[in-house]
């Protein structure tokens, strides 16, 4: 017999666990930005130290907190977009606890040492082999799901899960490629700048597609849901899929300006990078313009303002990303703090904020509910986020700048004006200013909990949302 | 052939193929079915049985 409701338990599974994952990843930072200020904090526990947990903190809030978004609203939307249950639900299950199971690996195994030393794949290759698994699972799921789909067409959003999932599963593989050791060390199958670049191209990549692509995926749903109208031009999101997706895989090599790599390559990357500014904002713009006629409703909903400020934090640092990669820019701004505040500002403001929006969207609709338990906290929970990143950013732009002009100046002679420990020196005080945008932030979060928690206690679970029958389109 | 030449033919065919999706994306036979898909978000509030995703 056909199914006539929608599978949510996976669904709201992955969606708690996103809040959960957020408050550990984010707690993990708030740590760290306190260790650069007081760098005996954990009384030099080596498992606590800052090279160890710094991979944690980013793995955390990627793949662990984003990882766990993305499934949610993937499975979501794809069965609702689709009107039909979710394809081989057993292994779309195992994907949760797999999932759950590489996290709790990378918690375990980071902060014993055991690391393949690759920035954002530092897990070693059983953990890496179990992601692939449970990669090819979700695949498998997803894809079947929009095979046996009832509509005529496919929803953009599931065209953005669609590449996400599939490059994802590619640059796993090749970045990862090892040779293995012993059970706890392997090592890369690349030596030297070849090492550096398939690095890179997998470290860029990983944000282009599982922070940028992925997210836009969600904030083409939730969007038009939240604001009740439509897409501003789907035919705009067309394009805007295409050529993000095309031109995101060539922008890797603007993190190796003025390395061993050969000119032409860095060039094009410095190319590639600003050419992308072209489909971030038409993205940008279509969820903007979105709201057109719908403003009104940002006033009294604390929901539409984190999409709409978490779009506005994107078009922010997809214009600063292009300008970054500029290589006359680039000789200033890397290896500073300016790289991290660009991070945050991408991570932070747009990522969090929009999987923040979207989960206040769907954690009520997981439950039961109307709406979350309150309104209120959510409205809390939007300004401590907001000012806890504009706080975070400017710190790190002023103390990026700062770094890159201390560290370039030079006496007649041709000495350098300042030592290194001069420069660290005059940190501090953005390094404090930072932590308190980051705890910001991290309050904001144990709030949603909170009022995540209160929605979860009042409302019941739903495994019974019906399937429309009657096919349209 | 000299990588400059492939590097010229390679944009050629890049810069063809982006016009070729805008035309695909803005010609006038597939305006219906792109309107059509973007309301796929709430093809499920009309629909009989369901009332919303609020259920």
């Amino acid at each position: 017999m056909e199914a006539t409701t929608y599978n949510y338990k996976v669904v709201r599974q992955f969606a708690i666990m996103t809040v959960v994952w957020g408050i550990v990843g984010m707690l993990l930072g708030v740590i760290l930005a306190s260790q650069l200020i007081w760098p005996d904090l954990t009384f030099g526990i080596e498992w606590l130290s800052y090279g160890r947990l710094r991979p944690l903190h980013t793995n955390a809030v990627i793949f662990a907190f984003g990882g766990s978004a993305m499934f949610a609203v993937s499975y979501y939307i794809v069965q609702r977009t689709c009107q039909v249950r979710l394809w081989a639900e057993k292994l779309a299950a195992f994907t949760f606890w797999g999932w759950t199971l590489v996290i709790v690996l990378a918690a375990i195994t980071l902060p014993l040492g055991y690391t393949s030393s690759k920035e954002y794949a530092e897990l070693e290759w059983p953990i890496d082999l179990l992601i692939t698994v449970v990669w090819v699972s979700y695949a498998l799921v997803f894809f079947g799901t929009i095979v046996k789909r009832k509509t005529k067409h496919i929803y953009v959003s599931n065209w953005f899960f669609g590449a996400y999932i599939l490059v994802i599963a590619i640059l796993h593989l090749v970045n990862n490629a090892e040779l293995p050791v012993t059970l706890t060390k392997s090592y890369s199958a690349y030596s030297g700048v070849q090492d550096a670049m398939v690095q890179w191209w997998y470290g860029h990549n990983a944000v282009g597609f599982f922070l940028t692509t992925a997210f836009l995926g969600m904030m083409y749903y939730f969007i038009p849901k939240q604001a009740g109208r439509p897409i501003y031009s789907y035919r705009l999101s067309v394009v805007h899929f295409w050529s993000l997706n095309f031109i995101y895989m060539w922008a890797g090599p603007h993190h190796l300006q003025y390395t061993a790599l050969p000119d032409w390559a860095q060039s094009l990357g410095m190319v590639f990078s600003l050419m992308l500014l072209a489909p971030s904002w038409g993205g940008m713009m279509n969820g903007i313009m979105t709201m057109s006629g719908a403003w009104h409703k940002l006033r009294t909903d604390p929901i539409l303002k984190f999409m709409v400020t978490a779009l506005s934090f994107y078009g922010m640092s997809t214009f600063e990303g292009p300008m970054m990669a500029i290589k006359t820019v680039n000789a200033l701004s890397h290896y500073t703090e300016w790289t991290i505040g660009h991070v945050h500002s991408g991570a932070l403001g747009w990522v969090a904020m929009i999987t923040i929006g979207s989960m206040y969207y769907l954690i009520p609709r997981l439950f039961g509910r109307e709406s979350m338990y309150s309104t209120k906290l959510i409205e809390w929970h939007f300004w401590l986020s907001t000012i806890g990143v504009v706080l975070y950013i400017a710190a790190l732009w002023i103390a990026g700048v700062a770094q890159g002009l201390m560290w370039r100046a030079a006496n007649a002679d041709g000495t350098l004006t300042y030592s290194f420990a001069q420069v660290i020196n005059t940190m501090y005080p953005f390094y404090g200013i930072r932590l308190m945008g980051g705890a910001m932030f991290f309050s904001g979060m144990l709030i949603m909990a909170w009022n995540v928690w209160q929605t979860t206690r009042q409302g019941r679970v739903v495994n019974d949302a019906p399937i429309p029958q009657a096919v349209h389109a | 052939m000299d990588s400059g030449t492939i590097s010229g033919i390679v944009t050629i065919v890049f810069v063809l193929v982006f016009i070729g999706i805008v035309w695909w994306a803005y010609s006038r036979d597939n305006k219906q079915a792109f309107e059509d898909a973007g309301r796929l978000p709430f093809e499920e509030d009309n629909a009989p049985i369901s009332k919303g995703d609020s259920k």
